[in-house]
């Protein structure tokens, strides 16, 4: 099999330019660590050879600059998706967030992305580059010189529990297509279920009061594509930029994971753009068990146009008084 | 700022005995954008509402709050009052200080406490309010009446005679419903197809109503005054209009092994038949279930003998598009399966049989020609048992029968052992029965007639079971009046099985986003005020889909019902609700979720230019909604992620205040 590697995605895209199919490419652009990688948009292979990264850090999602990006000319545009990614995409398409006439969707393995914030848990100070060598993570240090360490240890929570490996949405895949995975990713969540009440409430009080109301998960989730968000609505009653009392920065967290609640896809996004390291994806990750214990097994965006049983209504449903008296058949 | 005006009703002792309404009006004086505050007997009457109109005018006042009963009893009277007073009638506020508060309390201190906070509510919600106009749509002057039985009958000629078109749907090859299978009436014994025919004739003569027989609704758009329906008129093979109904293809049709399904199946008929003598339409129809043509394309004798050249293999289904103003429901009723009841027997002996059998029985044109015989050996029987509630009153075992009362089965079990008495006297007729219910105009002289004049045997008591043996029944049962066991022997039993409403009742409540009782049978507006019209407007009930009833009941309905009907399309514009849905079009995302959970259908979505940054134009998807179409129920704007969508009236904001006005 032929490696994947940024030479090849490169190569795909200049073909992509240079036929036509498309005039500008989302890719990652190498930042001033090696970690340090940040989305762009790319017009030429020339821009690409120069900046364009392709490694363990690449988390980005693109899928939600599609929305703004789409509306700006009339050419298609070309990204590059991760497995997880595409159900972004397709959650975006059901909402008619942006035409997919405009999208070229290259399709591109992933093998996990690698946590910056455990890296430098596991290392500490002074880390002057970090490169990946199969499945080793060598790590250089100002201080301690060379260290290794096993990729699967430094993944991001969101990898180390892959959904799929499976792209539910492309025009052209590169390489191979994986599968559906029987992931943990509830285990976590099942541990708060098992707390008390105290103590639940305790958890969330210290993760949640470390927020700085930077915004960064609203503005990085492909759930969160409103014209106007209500936390920019003066009229909304809850816009305040910063947290005016010690609850108001729960009630942010917990009104954002009620608005996305039967749309997040757990892409995970929110978690890993934290600079506080909050673990915003576990509110959202409640909603997907209870939802799937609920009304039965739904992983949004796994189908364009699904119905997410939230948001339904069929002739079908119960009458309100048989849901009352006989909600359990 | 607003300039509200609060009027505390006493209700006479109704409110002010649990709640100190001067209290009430002295408090909520000083609540934001209060300028007048006044309490009084009784607000509703006539001098209450001078009282407001005066204040209205006396201080300028721009919205009302009246502490008052539930706004379903008089918010309507206090919206007129204002609009007389030169207010606009939204602005108009009710707290609901009756039913909510003081007839739950029984303390002074704690009614007036929450008849201040609900109060203080309603006057945070009439600060956010604003003026509404309601909005204007046209009457299509025709009223559809599904099902043909007694009640659609009724209803139908009622409305026709007040001079709007009606149009019936019913399922069946002809109309007449249930009432045409039956043998006598109740309680006067006239012949229910003497007294019914004369009905269904003039419902076929009457210029303004049209029968679609053999067909039925399958689908229901619009709303009140508009509804768009599509009927779908299946192939009944044979050309109505020119068909004379002479009956020789019924003759002559090879086929004769169809089960009857007008006598229950208790003998048979043709493939191509006409259900009975007086059927209306007189057409035949052929049962492509068991036509030797339409099945393997071989026979064609009733084309063959039809002089009118009527017959037509190739007819399709044909689906139609009418408008209406008006939709009655009158699906009628059917008796339940007796599949449950295997302690009756039902399935194992052919003497047992159901009232419905039995008036089959009974009736000139039945299978018997009016001849009383035992369905097994054709003998005469000596000895009839009636077992009464069977499946009805079934409290204790809800998934065998039904928890309600069937109604009529008391009276038509007296009927069939009086007139079993009366034709045959030396039969011996029992009956059992929880207990005889026979309200109703000489419903009960006509029950004691049967069992002192005509000596029918009641007993009190529940069958427990029935076994063949030999030609006979072994009834065992219990007399809880002697308290003791009986075992019975008897030639013939029929049970008194439970009445439950036509399947096609559901399927139809869901297109006409009707609402069901557990039992599925339509529910009215209001129990005891609005008992035939259904709480979606435009849409009323006739007969036993509403509830059992007997005849006499079912035509009073109907009538009612048709009245309300009138009503309706004598107007020629109706006046719209104006608290529905709006879309902010600015913060429209157009992501679909309001149109998945919209329960009528009124959402739907256009591309709209919007001015983009540097003088480009940036084409968004955003939601419309219908507000003719729009029933107010709030659910879109649940399910909005953005908050662009909000009712008119009960905006998002509205509640938080009065959410907020509760907390404070």
């Amino acid at each position: 099999m032929q490696k994947i590697n940024r030479e090849v995605l490169i190569n795909k895209a200049n073909e992509l330019l240079s036929n036509g199919t498309i005039n500008r490419v989302f890719g990652w652009e190498k930042g001033d660590f090696s970690y340090d990688v940040t989305p762009t948009i790319y017009f030429t292979a020339d821009q690409m050879n120069k900046k364009f990264i392709f490694d363990d850090f690449c988390g980005a999602n693109f899928s939600k600059y599609l929305v703004a990006e789409t509306k700006k000319d009339q050419n298609k545009v070309g990204v590059f998706l991760k497995p997880c990614d595409t159900y972004s995409f397709n959650q975006l398409l059901t909402e008619h967030r942006f035409d997919k006439e405009k999208v070229y969707a290259i399709g591109v393995p992933c093998d996990g992305m690698v946590d910056e914030k455990k890296i430098k848990a596991f290392f500490g100070e002074g880390i002057s580059s970090i490169t990946s060598e199969g499945d080793e993570i060598i790590v250089d240090t100002l201080y301690d010189g060379v260290k290794k360490v096993k990729k699967a240890d430094v993944l991001q929570e969101r990898c180390q529990n892959c959904k799929s490996k499976k792209h539910v949405y492309y025009d052209e895949l590169i390489g191979e297509d994986g599968e559906v995975l029987d992931s943990n990713r509830f285990d976590e969540v099942e541990k708060l279920e098992k707390m008390t009440a105290d103590e639940r409430f305790a958890f969330w009080q210290n993760e949640l009061s470390k927020c700085i109301r930077c915004n960064a998960c609203r503005d990085v989730c492909p759930a969160c594509t409103c014209e106007k968000c209500v936390f920019n609505n003066p009229n909304s009653g809850v816009e305040n930029k910063s947290p005016a009392n010690e609850f108001e920065e729960k009630m942010f967290h917990i009104i954002r994971a009620f608005h996305v609640a039967g749309r997040c896809t757990d892409c995970g996004e929110c978690s890993r753009v934290c600079p506080q390291g909050i673990p915003l994806h576990l509110l959202n990750r409640k909603f997907i068990k209870d939802i799937n214990s609920f009304y039965g097994n739904y992983q949004a965006g796994e189908q364009e146009g699904s119905r997410a049983p939230l948001t339904n209504y069929t002739k079908e449903d119960l009458e309100p008084s048989e849901a009352v008296n006989k909600g359990d058949n | 700022m607003q300039r509200i005006g609060v009027f505390v009703c006493w209700c006479g002792s109704n409110i002010a005995g649990t709640v100190d309404v001067k209290a009430v009006a002295e408090a909520l004086k000083n609540e934001p954008g209060v300028v007048h505050s006044a309490n009084y007997q009784y607000m509703c009457s006539q001098a209450g509402q001078e009282l407001i109109k005066d204040a209205i005018k006396e201080h300028k006042l721009t919205g009302i709050v009246v502490c008052s009963c539930s706004p379903r009893m008089h918010e309507g009277t206090f919206r007129k009052t204002a609009e007389a007073a030169g207010l606009n009638p939204y602005m108009v506020e009710i707290a609901n200080i009756r039913e909510q508060c003081s007839w739950i309390h029984k303390d002074i201190a704690e009614g007036t406490e929450k008849a201040i906070v609900l109060g203080r509510t309603a006057i945070a919600k009439v600060n956010l309010n604003a003026p509404l106009m309601a909005g204007e749509s046209p009457v299509t002057k025709r009223a559809l009446v599904i099902g043909g039985g007694i009640a659609g009958i009724q209803t139908a000629l009622d409305i026709a005679d007040a001079g709007f078109e009606v149009d019936i749907v019913e399922t069946k090859p002809t109309i007449g419903g249930k009432m045409a299978q039956l043998d006598k009436t109740f309680p006067t014994l006239d012949c229910a197809a003497c007294i019914l025919t004369p009905k269904m004739v003039d419902v076929a003569q009457h210029e303004k109503i049209k029968i679609y027989s053999y067909s039925e609704v399958v689908d229901v758009r619009g709303f009140v005054g508009n509804f768009e329906v599509t009927i779908k008129k299946r192939a009944r093979f044979v050309k109505e209009d020119i068909c004379t109904g002479c009956g020789l293809c019924t003759e002559k049709c090879p086929q004769k092994k169809v089960p009857n399904e007008f006598n229950l199946g208790m003998d048979n008929r043709r493939a191509i038949y006409i259900p009975f003598a007086q059927a209306v339409p007189k057409v035949a129809t052929i049962d492509p279930n068991y036509c030797t043509m339409l099945k393997t394309g071989k026979c064609g004798v009733c084309a063959k003998v039809c002089t009118a050249n009527a017959i037509d293999y190739t007819q399709k289904d044909e689906f139609i598009d009418q408008k209406y103003g008006a939709i009655v429901a009158a699906t009628g009723f059917n008796p339940i399966s007796m599949e449950k009841f295997d302690e009756f027997a039902y399935s194992q002996s052919k003497d047992v049989i159901t009232s419905l059998e039995f008036e089959r029985l009974m009736n000139a044109a039945g299978p018997t020609a009016g001849k009383l015989v035992r369905p097994s050996d054709g003998k005469h029987p000596q000895k009839i048992v009636f077992v009464q509630c069977v499946g009805s009153r079934c409290a204790a075992c809800a998934e065998k029968g039904k928890e309600y009362c069937s109604k009529i089965c008391c009276m038509y079990t007296a009927k069939h052992a009086m007139l079993t008495r009366d034709k045959y006297p030396d039969t011996d007729v029992t009956v059992f029965y929880i207990d005889v219910r026979t309200p109703g105009k000489n419903f009960d002289e006509f029950y004691r007639r049967a069992a002192e004049e005509y000596g029918v045997h009641y007993i009190k008591g529940m069958v427990g079971k029935i076994s063949p043996e030999g030609d006979k029944l072994m009834v065992r049962a219990s007399d809880l009046l002697a308290n003791k066991q009986i075992n019975m022997e008897a030639d013939l039993v029929v049970l008194a099985a439970a009445i439950e409403p036509d399947k096609s009742a559901r399927p139809l409540a869901t297109m006409l986003t009707a609402s069901m009782d557990t039992n599925d049978f339509f529910t009215e507006a209001h129990p005891k005020l609005r008992p035939v019209e259904s709480p979606t407007a435009g849409v009323f009930l006739s007969g036993c889909c509403q509830g059992p009833k007997d005849i006499p009941e079912t035509v009073s309905q109907a009538g009612a019902a048709a009245a309300k009907v009138i009503g309706l399309l004598a107007k020629d514009k109706l006046k719209g609700n104006p608290c529905v849905a709006h879309s902010d079009e600015m913060m429209c995302n157009g992501c679909s979720s309001c149109e998945k959970v919209c329960p009528y259908g009124a959402i739907t979505y256009e591309d709209k230019e919007f001015r983009g940054p540097n003088r480009t134009t940036l084409i968004r998807r955003i939601a419309k909604v219908n507000e003719a179409i729009c029933q107010g129920c709030g659910c879109c704007t649940v399910a909005c992620p953005s908050g662009a969508m909000d009712l008119k009236g009960f905006a998002s904001k509205q509640i938080m205040a009065e959410v907020d006005a509760i907390c404070k």
